[in-house]
């Protein structure tokens, strides 16, 4: 680093293997979720196709339960997880003036462990007795008795997690150490404020789900009765640290996404971010929040009441926020100059989406109410409002307001509006349909179902297929933009603030190798 | 102005400190099971139920209530052995002591050793339910075609929430020998055809 920056960098192959920069692995970061993301999807549709019409005609009930399994995983660790990662390599560093994130050769590691983790995730489909079936929680006693497809789950959540430890590491190291002077906190960026935070969680609680999966690995092979009741263990146990994990989790995957709503928000409204004081301490909270409401993944387990209301009542609590963050940006909005690009598409239909995502989470935390929801389609509609709905678009609002920056050409904007609304009404079709199903009881998880659910699953299928093949739009935009389009220049957007701005279009191989004055 | 040394090495300081706080979050998930069984044992969450000497036992009868207990049992799907309570249900007064009897007999034709995991519901009830005497304390071994008439002792305290009229005392028998219960169909999900996890009907009786 001490040495003199040059531009030249080994070519090849060798340039993506060995890179330590940190735009190439935002990049390789975006383009593993990308290809990640058409696996996931291509075992979301086996899913809805399956579900198309009641009774068995496209898979077998085994290998539907893997794609429900299979989907879960791959999306949130090979999708969400890295796409955030990614844009946090490309970003952060100059978004606060630093030359490069602060542990390069980490970083390249933490990346290139992705690789061989998914190989292992897919592999387990093809090995006797098929991938995980029991879905994405791993609850035993059914992953301690399957085959060995677990196995190779387990080590593949092993690398992730270490993947995602490494990278947070640098994401902290970059944040507190890296920042240009007089960039002092309090006048970061709101993306480079809710990765600071996720990057905390992350560390706090990958290690517990790695510990969680060690404890189902060594009860299956190496004679512990961690879960295993006939040795005096517990299956409930595992539920206990699997959500102690999970629910901060899930908020691993929301909050940089609120940090890309607070960024584009602002850029199309042409105003400052409304209350950035208060932005910043609701997703301190909600980050505290989540790790005290764990159980409410739980109620049904038989828990005493005192336990139940605790939990509730947390749960409730984490709306404070929430709602903080919500009326922010529409106050951001609020008698603001309005343009309605791509990019704003997807921040304004992204907070919108995941409002209704959130709602359906208060009907959820409800314990008593929960006891009819819990295991139905209204989960799963509730989640795919907030991750798809929130995390999800959000991505994709990112990918069109940063890869002018990126590639240096614009995206064809008439085709962007496409794609948006493609996925848009894809989406609503697929899944606004599965909150009466899951009213109604029909439960997850299962490949066939009551003849009265029929329709609402047609409408829902036709809708995941409209979704689908939208992102083969996506594709081909993007790939569009990087090899051709008209050329961008350093300030994309006439409303965008920030150092990332300030920059050429794309940026130089390496930037502000020479910190930046803040005002 | 920190020079460029001062922050590499700063760098590596924070990164250190940062992956010992890894390293203690992944012990903090395995702190997490004694921590439950504490937690468990203190609230008598779940439905474990408590233990207690004879002497300790020893407390006023309140016969102005009465309680019904019910009894179920089920040998799991690695324990060949048909498992069953003598008596289905039955009604005490808080602070009786009373005895049942659970019938185990090995329909194996070889020697097979077992253990019960007990477990009450409603689970809030769970800790005034002490058992002075049960089989599930120590692990029981029937030789082929052996059957064994296996006493319960226990009382309910008078500390029982007044709601609570039934309690339900359940067994699962288990095999504690991973190998045997495999050969059984205990792990029925294996490498292969047989995806459904199910007991042996003939074998799981009970209620």
């Amino acid at each position: 680093m001490a040495t003199a920056h040059h531009d030249e960098h080994p070519s090849g192959l060798g340039r993506w293997l060995m890179t330590t920069n940190h735009k190439d692995i935002g990049t390789l970061y975006l383009l593993f979720a990308l290809v990640m993301f058409f696996v996931g999807g291509a075992m979301a549709l086996v899913i809805r196709a399956e579900l198309f019409q009641p009774g068995l005609q496209v898979v077998d009930p085994h290998f539907f339960n893997q794609m429900t399994t299979v989907h879960a995983l791959v999306m949130v660790f090979g999708v969400v997880m890295p796409a955030f990662t990614g844009l946090a390599n490309w970003l952060i560093p100059m978004m606060i003036g630093a030359p490069d994130m602060a542990l390069p050769r980490l970083n390249n590691w933490s990346f290139w462990l992705l690789p061989p983790a998914a190989t292992l995730l897919i592999i387990s489909l093809f090995v006797p007795g098929g991938g995980p079936a029991g879905g994405w929680t791993l609850y035993p006693p059914l992953s301690v008795q399957t085959g060995m497809g677990m196995d190779f789950t387990i080590l593949s959540v092993h690398l992730l997690g270490m993947s995602s430890i490494l990278g947070s590491i640098n994401i902290i190291a970059t944040i507190l150490n890296m920042r240009a002077p007089g960039m002092t906190f309090m006048k970061m960026p709101m993306f480079v404020w809710t990765w600071l935070i996720t990057a905390y969680l992350l560390l706090a609680v990958m290690p517990v789900l790695a510990g969680a999966v060690t404890m189902l690995l060594t009860d299956r092979h190496f004679g512990t009765h961690f879960f295993d009741a006939a040795g005096g263990g517990d299956p409930v146990l595992f539920q206990h640290v699997f959500w102690f994990f999970g629910h901060p989790e899930v908020y691993i995957l929301i909050l940089p996404a609120f940090g890309v709503f607070s960024q584009i928000i602002p850029t199309f409204a042409r105003k400052p971010l409304f209350g950035y004081d208060t932005m910043v301490y609701a997703t301190a909270s909600i980050a505290f929040l989540s790790f005290i409401v764990w159980a409410h993944h739980m109620y049904t387990v038989g828990m005493p009441l005192a336990g139940e209301l605790f939990f509730m009542y947390a749960t409730m609590l984490i709306a404070v926020p929430t709602g903080v963050k919500v009326f922010n940006w529409i106050a951001t909005m609020w008698r603001g100059s309005m343009t309605f690009e791509t990019p704003m598409l997807y921040a304004v239909a992204g907070v919108f989406t995941f409002t209704m995502g959130g709602l359906t989470g208060l009907m959820l935390s409800i314990a008593p109410a929960d006891f009819q929801y819990h295991d139905t389609y209204f989960v799963v509609a509730h989640f795919h409002y907030t991750i798809f709905g929130g995390s999800v678009l959000a991505l994709m609002g990112a990918a069109y307001y940063w890869l002018p920056k990126w590639t240096g050409h614009m995206y064809n904007e008439r085709l962007g509006k496409w794609q948006f609304w493609l996925t848009m009404i894809g989406f609503h079709l697929a899944f606004f349909p599965q909150h009466f199903l899951g009213l109604a009881g029909m439960p997850r998880r299962i490949p066939d179902y009551a003849l009265q659910f029929t329709e609402f699953n047609q409408w829902s299928t036709v809708g995941a297929f409209v979704m689908g093949f939208a992102q083969l739009l996506l594709l081909y935009i993007v790939v569009q933009t990087i090899r051709s389009g008209r050329k961008a220049g350093a300030k994309v957007w006439e409303g965008a603030e920030g150092l990332e701005w300030t920059l050429s279009s794309p940026p130089p191989y390496h930037s502000f190798a020479v910190a930046p004055d803040i005002k | 102005m920190t020079t460029k040394a001062d922050i590499k090495s700063s760098n590596r300081r924070l990164a250190r400190n940062l992956l010992i706080v890894a390293v203690a979050m992944f012990g903090f998930g395995y702190a997490l099971s004694p921590m439950y069984d504490l937690m468990c044992k203190a609230f008598g969450l779940n439905g474990k139920t408590g233990r207690i000497e004879e002497q300790a036992a020893a407390q006023p009868v309140d016969t102005s209530r009465t309680v019904t207990v019910e009894f179920t049992g089920l040998a799991t799907s690695g324990l060949p052995w048909e498992f069953k309570p003598l008596v289905k249900k039955m009604e005490v007064h808080p602070g009786e002591t009373t005895e049942v009897k659970y019938l185990a007999r090995n329909l194996a034709q070889e020697e097979i050793t077992g253990q019960a995991i007990p477990s009450v519901s409603p689970g809030i009830s769970a800790t005034h339910f002490n058992k002075i005497e049960c089989f599930c304390f120590t692990q029981q071994t029937l030789r082929p075609g052996e059957s064994r008439e296996m006493p319960v002792r226990f009382v309910v305290d008078a500390g029982l929430d007044k709601d609570v009229h039934t309690i339900t005392l359940s067994y699962s028998f288990f095999n504690t020998d991973k190998l045997s219960a495999k050969k059984y169909g205990g792990e029925a999900l294996g490498q292969g055809e047989n995806h459904a996890h199910r007991a042996h009907p003939a074998m799981a009786s009970g209620s």
